[in-house]
């Protein structure tokens, strides 16, 4: 599904090069739950926009659903997103001033999809939501707020769902509610990969990467888990 | 249809947003308000005078004492010339073949008293020629003649308008009219002619002979000692012999004036079609003038919009990078701002066009003493005017959409 093979991501910095990746190799199969941990700097956030498309590695290549994502353009790397990928992010990042079905909608436009409204209405109704969908997000709870935001990410069925710190800005209740959802999402075959600094979130993954400078220092399935494929990246 | 997802963007972000998007607006429909206002009454004036000369004829001619060292129109301005044309001269004139009728005519301002009443008018005093000059025609009585010229009788004849205010429904023949303190007989009264020249009434006058006036009421002298005459209009056989008869009255004057080869006329002859030239371009040099005091304000519009596009993107930064991680392209930012731009300006501009044709309407009805300028609003101008809205929205609108649609969507997403 997702096939990373030596990828670096360079920055400059003044005249110093910041290897915010450097040389990760990593394939993630279809309908894996996998969880990347790491301190901050380590290089997550960067391996998740490299996956996310939303980035372009500097070296290497990245293998998406059996496509080279290394060498396309930005509009194909924004078709990518709106089709095959999902995102959800710390901040909710919802649009404050319209309702929770038009936030859902919004890939749908970008993808130029037909009936809209009832996509996203069932796509509220996938994460619980169905009767809050004419509610503004300012009248939501944190838990619903983020499920808003996971409904966006599922609307256009991708296989993919990317999270960056999803419980990150949640109590522990709702936290739990998220990650259960998650685990849900999972089962029906959707492959979810999320950044956490909270171990007992990344236990309810199957596989956690740890990220230490740019770098892979562990790829571990979870124990208690077996499902796992032996797909262990080469840290270098 | 993407568009029409985009159009409900762009509405739900400037209602989320009422107060800036009104103000934002304001300056538009300032702007294309007072272009169109002011675009409308300069055509207006230019309608109001092109009238009024078409309906004097384009076969007159009006001689004035000139300033040989003033240039155009202002040589021949009250005050700026000497006193150099004569009786003698306009009896000359007469004799030109292609002169069909002379009417050398001296005018001021004066109080007619009637009883206890009394009005101020504009007294001429002409010849018979008069009539035919200037097509007045007789309602009652008569016009004088050219034995009341030789006798300087004290008769005169009134406008409409004039025989109205001092004698209401009676009739004013033979009746008595006192101009400064002496008695005159009237004689006649002329038929109702409208609105003429500027606004003036031409119902507001009285006319009397030349000689009496001389006489009478107001003497002026040459230089050589003459009675002056102040200016002379001259109806030709018809408007194709201008050019000729103009000619042949400038040697005729310069002859009789004496004035040496080298020497500028001290005299001009104006054909009304050169006045109204003159006054066309006075007139569309004010249209520009007024015109581009309009474009002044429609260019700070222009401003303002580009100024809140601009404030608009940088607090939308998150939201940029939101759309650009959900699969928005550039070209869907882009779009997604330009369309902002263009509605405010183009609702602006609606706005201010609805608020001028009010304006230029509420004009056309002010009575400025009896003639309006009908400031009229064109389709040709609502048009210009449409076009122009949403032309000065794109074109403040692409640079802030530019920078929207070119955000890094990670550095946008972590932005605030």
């Amino acid at each position: 599904m997702i096939e990373l093979e030596n990828i670096t991501k360079v920055y400059r910095m003044g005249k110093v090069d910041v290897f915010a990746l450097n040389g990760i190799s990593i394939s993630i199969n279809k309908g894996d739950m996998v969880a990347i941990v790491g301190a901050s700097g380590s290089g997550k956030s960067t391996m998740l926009h490299v996956i996310g498309c939303l980035d372009k590695p500097t070296s290497g290549e990245y293998i998406l659903d059996g496509q080279d994502i290394s060498r396309l353009n930005d509009n194909k790397l924004a078709d990518i997103r709106n089709k095959k990928l999902g995102f959800v992010f710390q901040e909710f990042n919802l649009l404050t001033r319209i309702t929770a079905v038009a936030n859902v909608e919004l890939p749908l436009i970008y993808g130029n999809s037909r009936q809209k409204h009832q996509r996203a209405i069932a796509a509220l109704e996938r994460v619980g939501l169905g009767p809050r969908a004419n509610h503004k997000p300012t009248e939501l709870s944190g838990g619903e707020q983020q499920r808003v935001a996971i409904a966006r990410a599922l609307v256009n069925n991708p296989p993919v769902i990317l999270a960056d710190e999803p419980t990150g800005n949640l109590d522990s209740a709702s936290s739990n509610d998220i990650i259960a959802l998650f685990r849900e999402l999972h089962q029906e075959g959707i492959t979810i990969i999320l950044i956490t600094h909270e171990m007992d979130i990344a236990e309810q993954t199957q596989r956690i990467i740890r990220l230490l400078d740019g770098k892979i220092i562990s790829d571990e399935p979870v124990s208690g888990k077996n499902d796992v494929s032996s797909n262990s990246g080469d840290s270098k | 249809m993407k568009i029409f997802d985009f159009l409900g963007m762009a509405i739900r972000s400037l209602l989320a947003n009422k107060l800036r998007s009104a103000l934002t607006m304001l300056g538009m429909i300032i702007g294309v308000g007072a272009v169109i206002v002011l675009m409308s009454v300069g055509a207006g004036l230019q309608n109001m005078i092109t009238s009024t000369f078409e309906e004097l004829g384009t076969n007159l001619l009006n001689v004035q004492p000139t300033n040989p060292d003033a240039p155009g129109i202002f040589g021949t301005l009250y005050g700026a010339s000497q006193a150099s044309l004569t009786m003698n001269d306009a009896e000359a004139m007469s004799r030109i073949r292609s002169v069909t009728v002379v009417a050398p005519t001296n005018e001021n301002f004066v109080k007619l008293i009637a009883g206890n009443e009394d009005t101020t008018s504009v007294i001429h005093g002409s010849t018979p020629g008069y009539q035919q000059a200037f097509g007045y025609t007789i309602a009652s009585g008569q016009f004088f003649t050219e034995r009341h010229i030789a006798r300087k009788d004290t008769v005169v004849v009134l406008g409409s308008k004039v025989a109205e205010d001092l004698f209401g429904s009676n009739d004013p023949i033979g009746q008595k009219v006192k101009i400064k303190d002496k008695w005159f007989t009237v004689i006649g009264v002329l038929e109702p002619k409208g609105v003429g020249f500027f606004g003036f009434s031409l119902d507001e006058v009285a006319v009397t002979p030349i000689t009496t006036y001389q006489a009478r009421l107001f003497s002026q002298k040459t230089p050589s000692g003459e009675d002056a005459v102040q200016s002379i209009a001259v109806q030709l056989a018809s408007a194709e012999v201008i050019d000729e008869a103009k000619e042949d009255i400038e040697n005729l004057l310069r002859k009789r004036h004496r004035i040496a080869e080298d020497k500028d006329d001290d005299f001009s002859v104006v054909s009304m079609e050169q006045m109204l030239g003159e006054f066309e371009t006075i007139t569309l040099a004010l249209t520009v003038f007024l015109g581009l005091i309009g474009a002044i304000s429609l260019l700070v519009g222009s401003i303002g919009i580009m100024n809140i596009m601009l404030v608009s993107v940088t607090e939308r930064t998150r939201e940029i990078g939101l759309r650009k991680a959900i699969g928005a392209k550039r070209r869907d930012i882009l779009m997604q701002f330009l369309l902002e731009a263009a509605m405010l300006s183009l609702v602006g501009g609606a706005i201010g066009l609805t608020f001028a044709w009010v304006t230029a309407w509420g004009i056309s009805q002010i009575d400025l003493g009896g003639f309006t300028i009908s400031a009229v609003v064109s389709p040709f101008i609502v048009i210009v005017a449409i076009s122009v809205s949403v032309f000065i929205g794109l074109a403040s609108g692409i640079y802030p959409a530019m920078r929207a649609a070119r955000l890094n969507p990670i550095e946008a997403l972590r932005y605030g």
